[in-house]
């Protein structure tokens, strides 16, 4: 089977890049998954998870906050303004920030520090 | 120890406490050029796939947007002019406020209306000392550009560009002023047109930032946009629709451009400080090395004037002896 490439972006640096079996993402109009050998596709993403599965079967979370996404030719390319994954979030310190940021009725601080603390949640189901 | 002796000694030791700031300064600009490349050259992958991204909606839809087709008859254009905060940088600040000033001049002659934003307290400072409009300003990040930064900037542009700033009759052109960093030895005053998109422009600019990595760097860089340019985009689904897509993309383009705009500036704004501290310092050393010959000159010059003032008093005396036997 081809091979995918991904690519995780963020505006200031490269959050990560390898290869793939599946991502699953969230794009403005639902939820779509891409292994290789996908249809060329260029789609809006919306703020939240995105899961890259490994061939190993591991999978790597990310919390995306807004972005693009582009495939073409087994190159994925996930851009996003700031991209964290889920190992790198600090649980209890995202859920201070959650606790501020409902304190302070910062609705869009509110909806980033859930998007990470579900990010890292998810990396512990898997 | 005479007068003229201790004039040289006291210029050699104040040129000596300049050449102090002045290396410090040099350092400290050599040290942040590198943390400035490596920030241009990790904000390129974004950069370059966001402008992939407009180039292959705008290549493959017959869709009308304003992020692609230039206005039929363009009246007022912005130009963002990035400057640095600070001075000592040579002819960093001069160049790029003449190329925007160059710019301006030709917009104008075009018939077109300039609206000038500025980055950077130089660029204010030069505006408001020639009594010169502009719209919008922003300071104190001009070394050390963040993401947000850009954000703050290219929201106002875009704002500008759309009319959702409230100002009758909306941008119809964006202009940005930069200082392109070629190399350690090179920056160049640019002028790039960021919106309508140019396509051509689009293909040269998937190569950005040009050689930000070395100086032998720039060549593979070339090469990489010679082969984006004939590179065919392939037929994309849009997710929700191409209209859908470009909307969303014209900020966050905007935004990818002046960031990199402004990190290629910092870079420049270090490397031509570094540059300017390295000659001054070069020539605080040429001038103490020059006052300390003056001094010891001197120096000679009063012991050889008291010798001869002695011999003279000695030869003196002896005649008066002599005389008085």
């Amino acid at each position: 089977m081809a091979e995918l490439h991904v690519e995780l972006v963020a505006a200031d640096h490269l959050v990560w890049s390898g290869d793939a079996v599946i991502v699953s993402a969230q794009t403005v109009s639902g939820s779509i998954g891409i292994q290789a050998g996908h249809t060329p596709v260029l789609g809006e993403l919306t703020s939240n998870t995105v899961v890259i599965r490994q061939e190993s079967g591991e999978a790597v979370v990310a919390a995306v906050h807004g972005g693009f996404l582009s495939f073409a030719d087994n190159k994925l390319s996930l851009l996003a303004e700031t991209a964290e994954l889920a190992k790198d979030i600090d649980k209890a310190r995202a859920e201070r920030a959650l606790e501020r940021a409902r304190t302070s009725h910062d609705a869009a601080a509110e909806r980033r520090a859930e998007l990470r603390l579900k990010a890292s949640m998810a990396l512990l189901s898997k | 120890m005479g007068a003229k002796q201790r004039e040289y000694r006291r210029r050699s030791r104040a040129i000596a406490n300049i050449r102090k700031t002045t290396k410090a300064m040099e350092m400290i600009s050599a040290s942040r050029i590198q943390k400035a490349r490596r920030a241009v050259e990790a904000s390129t992958p974004y950069a370059s796939e966001i402008t992939r991204a407009v180039a292959a909606v705008a290549t493959r839809s017959t869709t009308q947007h304003p992020l692609t087709d230039a206005h039929p008859n363009p009246t007022r254009a912005a130009v963002l002019l990035i400057t640095s905060d600070r001075g000592q940088a040579g002819a960093y600040n001069a160049n790029a406020m003449k190329s925007a000033d160059a710019l301006t001049a030709k917009l104008v002659a075009e018939g077109k209306t300039v609206d000038t934003y500025i980055v950077g307290r130089k660029g204010v400072g030069n505006f408001k000392f020639k009594n010169k409009p502009f719209v919008n300003s922003w300071t104190g990040f001009s070394d050390r550009p963040a993401f947000s930064d850009a954000k703050e900037v290219a929201a106002a542009l875009v704002a500008a560009f759309t009319g959702a700033d409230g100002v009758a009759g909306s941008v119809d052109e964006v202009h940005v002023v930069f200082t392109e960093f070629v190399s350690m030895l090179t920056q160049n005053a640019v002028q790039r047109q960021v919106l309508p998109l140019q396509l051509q422009d689009a293909a040269d600019e998937t190569g950005l930032p040009v050689g930000g990595g070395s100086e032998a760097g720039a060549n593979p860089a070339e090469e990489a946009v010679t082969a984006r340019k004939s590179e065919l985009y392939p037929l994309y689904d849009f997710e929700p629709s191409a209209e859908g897509v470009l909307d969303a993309l014209l900020p966050r383009y905007v935004e990818a451009r002046v960031f990199n705009a402004l990190l290629q500036s910092a870079a420049s704004e270090h490397a031509a400080r570094r540059r300017a501290m390295k000659s001054a310092t070069d020539n605080a050393t040429d001038l103490i090395r020059v006052y300390t010959r003056l001094a010891n000159s001197a120096r000679q010059a009063e012991i050889t004037q008291e010798i001869s003032e002695i011999v003279g008093g000695a030869s003196a005396l002896a005649d008066a002896t002599a005389g008085s036997d």
